[in-house]
């Protein structure tokens, strides 16, 4: 095994952009919601649950994988508060990740409603039933969304720092699975 | 995180002219701008008229008052406890427990659909009866139900309009009484409704009452079958004399406290099947008398609870909150329900310690 790979290796780059589309979706569904009272309203919150359920679980599945795989290093060159910056989105997307469906599994949990991922599909509760605790829960899924859409645009445009002003390997390494030729 | 050991950064690209660094930035800006901007549009950012939950419940404040902790509507009522006997009539229709169980155990509120915890009981001519029935399954289905047969309105945006027409104005501080009358001759569908509360006057009891579902549903059995309904929940006893004389301003509150202590009361849940062609998506409209009518069963209240300290405190009783076996129909009005009352929810969850510590009483 290579101990300083190039690239990401397939299951993380499909993790990442299947999980970047689900988010991004999830992001809009949830602004959309909150702001609608149509018909719209109703179908949109039918699709947050069992996604939000989704993405924990890919989440959870893409922690394992990014703590058992080697990640293409940062460039040597990178200016030292570029690579803290990295490291700390990176920290709040992964913790948002994990985060934003608990919350959101809670506040439900604590509102005393069942929690239904369809008509059927029925998850236990998380924590006991309780207003105060609700509104304290709710007002968090909110606020951290806006938080995570704010990290999403930052990583997007550093994304495309590197491959357009930088142009350096580290899209690419999400990119693509070999060195261009 | 990714460590930065690489020995090398790459082959070195020759530098950008200023002219090709500048489109760059300006490509990056644009991208984020358009994800921004898109995130903005569905948020109503752009469309300050959209109709938004936020707005239902502000013109409700506007019209009665912020009353921390309480209901933004139907602020003023009182809790009760008891079970649903299924009379299995209902079983062939629906595959929810709710029709299927003998017994299913119910938490309640009663209420006076008015935004103010402190109105008199003798301001409004209607009363209201929200349920939350607990299967066994875990399952729950909420229903909020009034003693009117329909509602003014079909719409949201119709809704959001009258509540308009009844907004103070700043000026004076008092709504403008030609307001109102302009609304309802601009909106014939309201003329079922202002028939009826023609005739309402404000019942001395919330016993006698028949509680309406108002908005129509589907009921789904186990083949996947959906027949549209209304229900109705119809006192058993009806005795019409008020068991208290009809004094002050909480007289609804004492005479159920009294009924109760004197034994449980009953409610005949009736199902009004609708036939092909009566409107399910249109809650100001009254289905023709003839529908078939099934007897689900038997609502059994035992007790009262305080609402500042009874278990019907913290439930909100969306209209969307349903079993398998019973959903939604198009009626708009049952989104914008639910989307208003989340947002009236998480107001009062975080009003809770502001709520009178005392046992609320109607100011003079």
């Amino acid at each position: 095994m290579r101990s300083q790979p190039t690239h990401f290796v397939l299951l993380a780059r499909l993790l990442h952009w299947l999980m970047a589309l689900m988010i991004i979706a999830m992001l809009f569904i949830g602004a959309g919601m909150v702001t609608s009272v149509s018909a719209r309203h109703e179908w949109l919150i039918h699709l947050h649950k069992p996604l939000g359920i989704a993405i924990l679980l890919l989440a959870v599945v893409r922690l394992l994988v990014r703590l058992t795989t080697h990640q293409p290093p940062l460039p040597a060159d990178l200016p030292e508060w570029q690579v803290l910056a990295a490291k700390a989105s990176h920290l709040v997307l992964y913790a948002l990740m994990l985060v934003l469906p608990l919350l959101g599994w809670a506040m439900i949990s604590a509102s005393g409603e069942p929690v239904m991922l369809s008509n059927t599909l029925q998850l236990p509760a998380i924590v006991p039933a309780d207003a105060q605790l609700f509104a304290i829960l709710r007002k968090s899924h909110g606020y951290l969304a806006y938080l995570l859409f704010l990290t999403v645009l930052l990583h997007l445009a550093a994304a495309l720092f590197h491959g357009w002003i930088r142009r350096d390997e580290v899209l690419g390494s999400m990119l693509r699975g070999r060195d261009r030729g | 995180m990714v460590d930065r050991t690489s020995p090398s950064g790459g082959p070195q690209r020759p530098p950008l002219s200023a002219a090709s660094l500048m489109l760059r930035l300006t490509g990056i800006a644009v991208v984020v701008g358009a994800v921004a901007a898109a995130f903005a549009y569905v948020h109503g950012t752009f469309d300050p008229q959209r109709l938004t939950p936020k707005a239902l419940v502000d013109v409700l404040e506007k019209n009665n008052g912020v009353h921390p902790g309480f209901r933004r509507n139907h602020a003023k009522g009182v809790c009760v406890i008891g079970h649903f006997e299924s009379s299995g009539e209902v079983r062939e229709y629906s595959s929810a427990q709710v029709f299927n169980e003998p017994r299913t155990p119910v938490v309640g509120r009663f209420a006076l659909p008015a935004g103010n915890p402190y109105a008199p009981d003798n301001s409004v001519p209607i009363r209201s009866l929200a349920l939350r029935f607990t299967q066994t399954n875990g399952q729950q289905w909420r229903t909020g139900m009034n003693s009117m047969p329909v509602f003014p309105v079909g719409t949201p945006d119709a809704f959001y309009q009258l509540q308009q027409a009844q907004s103070p104005d700043p000026a004076t501080g008092k709504p403008d009484p030609t307001k109102v009358p302009a609304f309802f001759a601009a909106h014939p569908e309201a003329v079922p409704f202002l028939t009826w509360v023609k005739t309402a006057r404000p019942s001395a009891s919330y016993v006698t009452e028949t509680y309406n579902s108002i908005n129509a549903f589907y009921l789904v059995n186990s083949s996947g079958q959906k027949q549209a309904v209304r229900w109705s929940m119809a006192p058993m006893a009806r005795d019409s004399a008020p068991a208290a004389a009809e004094q002050g301003a909480d007289f609804l509150e004492r005479d159920l406290v009294q009924r109760l202590a004197e034994g449980p009361l009953r409610w005949q849940l009736n199902i009004t099947l609708a036939n092909p062609g009566d409107p399910v998506n249109d809650a100001s409209k009254v289905w023709p008398d003839g529908r078939k009518v099934l007897n689900a069963g038997t609502l059994v209240l035992e007790k009262t609870q305080p609402q500042l300290s009874g278990d019907c405190r913290d439930i909100n009783y969306d209209p969307l909150v349903l079993p398998a076996g019973i959903e939604g129909s198009e009626d708009p009005l049952l989104a914008a329900r639910s989307a208003g009352y989340a947002d009236s929810y998480l107001r009062r969850t975080s009003e809770v310690s502001q709520l009178p510590a005392t046992r609320q009483e109607a100011r003079p």
